[in-house]
């Protein structure tokens, strides 16, 4: 397998990022989705999933970064993931990656990874408090994608819990920390086999070898601190950022996997990625650098870009409504 | 894969109607969190998209809760963009802007700000 557990993740969250923010019936006639939580709103987040429910598009997420697997490996990823609601706080997803993946010294190979589906249920929202909470889930479908990408044959469940918090409830005193927020998740991967079999012929010795892989369950963690401009100067203060600059969003975002079981228990793996994301009337971009935390994860720092597109905004009276429960 | 994904694009951005989105908060005056001498005689907030009237309020409250507008949010003429909402006279003090719009593609998008008079 060329893929590690962490980049599956990455690859996971990529899908998910898809779907986020808040859908609410507030007035009569009105609608309140995107990332908002009373006055907060927030932005799609690159690498780690938050607790939104909404109608979006991540065309392209687009990530690389070199993984320790075959003495070094690029792994370079384009995605595509679109997010709908079915009712205004429960959503549906779909995520595709192409692939491509060069070994140090060897000819690459390209390929789809498994389709991925998944699911989101937002359950709390206090407005005042700036605070949500979901459940969702995500499947990645076995055997849909290329086994020349390490695409497994198996398919894993990985459901979770997401979290949002907006810190504007901070005194007044503490005023220009009240633009930070945070934003994650906490769930568990658990795929359907826990170990396969490759059968390979020796040609020096003529006899047959059998590898076994195993397939731990896996924790998957992560969060993401972002200082919105947007907030600072809308409810804070005017410092006298003008466009395109008061639309900034600095973030850092963490994402960590844990195997639990299956002799890689706490072998955790992950990235510490800063980044920032420019969020406009339609669409937003987001880049972060993707900085290793351990030898396990790498040892170059790679990067993920992002367009994504608010389809609530760009097709408010059709695509970008719930398809039950919307007025 | 190139394709595919320039063919999804050009699909989202051939379908686009009229385009509206959330209203978020451009400027107001008084500037947010800002320090003003005298009492203005009214609060104007400046919106990204144009606003629908009927759902779109702005409340003025001084630091004890007590309202201190005088109920009239109103759109400006010329700028669909633009709420205005006079205030009585004020003293000395900090003042707290609450205010919550429906742009008219029907997103509602609120939030609140501080201003202080000082003498």
């Amino acid at each position: 397998m060329y893929r590690n557990f962490f980049y599956k993740h990455l690859r996971r969250a990529a899908v998910t990022t898809s779907v986020c923010f808040t859908a609410l019936i507030v007035t009569p006639g009105t609608v309140a989705a995107h990332g908002f939580a009373g006055s907060r709103f927030f932005p799609a987040t690159l690498s780690t999933d938050d607790p939104f429910v909404n109608d979006e598009l991540s065309l392209p997420t687009v990530s690389s970064i070199v993984t320790p697997e075959e003495g070094g490996t690029r792994d370079t990823e384009i995605s595509v993931d679109i997010a709908k609601r079915i009712t205004p706080n429960l959503g549906i997803e779909v995520g595709e990656s192409f692939i491509n993946l060069k070994p140090r010294g060897e000819r690459s190979v390209n390929g789809f990874g498994n389709l991925e589906v998944g699911a989101k249920y937002q359950f709390f929202e206090n407005d005042e408090h700036e605070t949500l909470l979901s459940v969702g889930g995500d499947v990645e479908v076995g055997g849909t994608g290329s086994k020349e990408v390490g695409a497994d044959s198996f398919t894993t469940w990985a459901p979770a819990l997401f979290f949002g918090k907006g810190f504007g409830d901070l005194p007044s005193e503490l005023s220009f920390l009240k633009p930070l927020a945070l934003t994650g998740l906490v769930g568990v991967a658990i795929p359907t086999s826990a170990s396969s079999r490759t059968v390979t012929l020796n040609e020096a010795t003529s006899q047959r070898e059998i590898e076994i892989e195993r397939h731990p369950d896996v924790l998957e963690w992560g969060f993401a601190l972002e200082y919105s401009i947007i907030y600072l100067q809308e409810q804070v203060k005017d410092i006298g950022l003008r466009p395109p600059f008061d639309r900034l969003i600095p973030l850092v975002e963490v994402a960590l996997e844990t195997p639990l079981n299956r002799g890689e228990g706490g072998q955790t793996t992950g990235t510490i990625n800063p980044g920032l994301i420019w969020s406009g009337k339609y669409f937003q971009i987001g880049a972060e650098a993707m900085v290793p935390i351990n030898s396990r994860t790498g040892s170059d720092v790679g990067f993920i870009a992002q367009l994504h597109f608010y389809l609530d905004d760009l097709f408010p009276h059709s695509l970008g409504r719930p398809i039950f429960g919307g007025k | 894969m190139k394709r595919t994904i320039l063919s999804l694009l050009l699909i989202v951005l051939a379908g686009l109607p009229r385009l509206e989105a959330h209203a978020f908060l451009k400027r107001a005056e008084p500037a947010v969190g800002s320090a003003v001498q005298t009492s203005p005689s009214e609060v104007r907030i400046w919106f990204t998209e144009n606003i629908e009237p009927a759902f779109s309020t702005i409340q003025v409250f001084d630091a004890s809760g007590k309202p201190v507008d005088k109920h009239d949010v109103h759109l400006d003429r010329s700028n669909r963009a633009l709420l205005h909402v006079s205030l009585l006279p004020l003293t000395a003090g900090t003042y707290k802007v609450v205010w919550r719009v429906v742009s008219v593609d029907t997103h509602m998008t609120n939030g609140n700000f501080t201003f202080r008079i000082v003498r």
